[in-house]
């Protein structure tokens, strides 16, 4: 008696375990179904762009069959493009303005966070929240009054005006990211660092900077981002293809009147495109976890 | 650490305590002084090219045309009499909210679909996933222009196929404020799907077992245990995505730019025409002041919020 409600009792168990494993693995195999058509869903414009680009401009403008997949697969955009002396132009300034962009901002805002997270002066605290305020300032309100300054300093259809402009957007989440990483220091380590004699320089360089890397990559990150894809400065401030970058230079040029060499345009898109994408692929990693401890550490 | 930096404490700390005290505030003093001098790139920076134009922005939105007279509040009255700007209002209001409003339910499911799979294989998934959001927008956003070409394009070949007629995506005020939504949807979904994936990870698991343990479903877990742990990191990426998206210039300006018959402008994009491209400067200063209070207003809950954040995780 006690015996079969025992089997009984460990059969239902079995039967539970069973259930319960099997509905496990209905919610893993659903969840692999959904993201797949997440994912189709996300990658259709990429991959819309590259089958373009492989397309001549007679393909595209015979208009037969599916446009969703090419036929004669030809390189002969990119190599248009390539040896297309304005696109050189503008890939060359897009990487001098991206360049300069990132060394500036991340030598203001790592300065900038070493002292807001170590040597409080006076209205250091308003200071920090000031810089995050900044950071929720978007580009498009300023954009008018910075048209007037810009013309002043008579840098207007000039590039260099967006190395001074692009700090502006990447300088403060860069603060941001690197008070918190600066802050998470226990501050023994330069205590330590003092007593030894060293100089805050010095304990910046030494101590802060090797210890928070992942932080510093995940700043950099940002700030490449921003100056390489920012769209509304380059469009209001540059007008000659010889000062323009990639995101306005691709639009203006390529686009002439009601011409549109759609393949020409999808080949830049996708060249252009590549430093970003090459950078994900390496440092993801990094960006993602400096993002994420942006917005809930602070 | 030979160099001249080395006299302050490890000399003179084990003197006199006098001597000690008076160094000790020279240092704070220092510490002080250094910490200025190493934020004022910053503060110059921020000074110049943020607080400066934006206080120039007040000035010129109040003066005429060709900015010899000043004119008050003329430039507003003048904006919100005008039929275009009232729809610029409504159309900025309706596609910042319709779209972030999406961004936070897909990038909620995205995220439960992630958390749901085995840890080492999110990593792809979540880099295909975040794709949409790595290409720089104005870039994709010509991409999706294409496929929404209303002659041979890749969409009305896709209805065709099922025997449906061409739609003019971008030619008609609605379906175009559709299309402009859809584009920012795609791009933003990634950002909030791994500031959810990361706030779903840090909810404990215990907390879950002990539902569980009380009897409840799957359903009262999200309400009751997921929900209430994130809701202040929902509350902060749903009000800063709305700053972003009410601000947004890229995809409406390339998509439409502002067509047809101004029915997709936005406040960016209406703020461009009118003060860059017709060269009315105030005017266009004035139109993009419209945004301050709505700005102001969710960047005044996002800082509480964060500030609350830092506490918690302090606590």
């Amino acid at each position: 008696m006690s015996a079969t409600t025992a089997d009984r009792r460990i059969a239902v168990a079995a039967a539970r375990k069973h259930s319960l494993h099997r509905s496990r693995m209905w919610a893993l195999w659903g969840s692999y179904a959904a993201l797949t058509v997440f994912v189709i869903m996300f990658l259709v414009p990429p991959f819309y762009t590259l089958m373009t680009s492989l397309k001549s401009s007679a393909e595209i403008s015979a208009q037969v069959g599916s446009p969703w997949l090419v036929r004669h697969p030809t390189l002969e955009n990119f190599w248009y493009l390539i040896t297309y002396p304005n696109f050189q132009r503008y890939y060359l300034n897009s990487i001098i303005v991206t360049v300069l962009t990132v060394v500036v901002s991340m030598v203001i805002s790592v300065l900038a966070a070493f002292s807001l997270s170590r040597m409080g002066f006076w209205g250091s605290q308003m200071l920090s929240t000031g810089v995050f305020l900044t950071y929720l300032v978007p580009p498009s309100l300023l954009f008018i009054p910075l048209f007037q300054i810009v013309g002043k300093l008579g840098l207007i259809n000039n590039f260099w005006c967006l190395v001074i402009l692009y700090p502006t957007l990447a300088v403060p989440f860069c603060t941001w990211i690197m008070i918190g990483y600066f802050s998470s220091i226990p501050r023994e380590l330069d205590e330590a660092a003092l007593i030894d004699g060293a100089g805050y320089l010095q304990m910046l360089w030494k101590i802060f900077i090797p210890v928070a890397m992942p932080g510093i990559i995940a700043a950099t990150i940002f700030a490449f981002t921003v100056a390489w894809g920012a769209f509304l400065y380059p469009l209001a401030y540059l007008y000659t293809s010889n000062q323009m970058v990639l995101t306005v230079g691709i639009i203006s040029d390529l686009i002439r009147g009601d011409v549109f060499q759609w393949g020409k345009i999808m080949a830049a898109c996708l060249l252009a495109s590549l430093p970003p994408i090459i950078i994900y692929a390496f440092l993801m990693d990094y960006y993602v976890a400096g993002l994420t401890a942006g917005a809930t550490k602070g | 650490m030979a160099d001249g930096t080395s006299v302050p404490i490890g000399v003179m700390a084990p003197g006199r305590p006098t001597a000690g005290r008076s160094n000790m505030r020279r240092f704070a003093q220092r510490r002080s002084t250094t910490g200025f001098l190493l934020a004022l790139p910053l503060i110059l920076l921020v000074a110049g090219f943020v607080i400066y134009p934006a206080f120039y922005a007040i000035y010129l939105s109040m003066l005429n045309k060709k900015m010899t007279a000043f004119v008050g509040l003329g430039n507003f009255e003048f904006l919100l009499k005008r039929h275009t700007f009232q729809l610029v209002i409504f159309q900025s209001c309706l596609y910042a909210i319709t779209s972030v409003v999406l961004k936070v339910l897909i990038g909620f499911i995205l995220a439960h679909l992630m958390h749901n799979i085995p840890g080492k294989n999110q990593r792809i998934w979540r880099g295909l996933l975040l794709v949409p959001w790595v290409i720089p927008l104005a870039l994709s956003t010509l991409t999706w222009w294409w496929m929404f070409d209303p002659s041979y394009s890749a969409f009305n070949w896709v209805l065709n196929q099922f025997g449906f007629a061409n739609v003019p995506w971008l030619g008609v005020g609605w379906t175009a404020r559709f299309c402009t939504i859809v584009v920012n949807v795609w791009y933003g979904t990634p950002f909030f799907m791994i500031m959810y994936l990361a706030a779903l990870k840090s909810v404990p698991e215990q907390l879950y077992e002990a539902a569980a343990i009380d009897g409840a479903g799957a359903i009262q877990k999200l309400f009751f245990v997921t929900l209430p742990m994130m809701r202040n990191i929902i509350s902060i990426t749903l009000l800063y995505s709305l700053i972003v998206t009410f601000a947004e210039f890229d995809i409406v300006r390339i998509l439409t730019a502002g067509g047809p018959q101004d029915m997709t402008h936005v406040f960016a994009t209406y703020a461009f025409q009118v003060g860059i491209q017709s060269g009315d400067i105030p005017l266009g200063a004035s139109d993009s002041l419209f945004m301050l209070p709505i700005l102001a207003f969710a960047a005044f809950f996002v800082l509480r919020g964060v500030t609350k954040r830092t506490k918690e995780i302090a606590a």
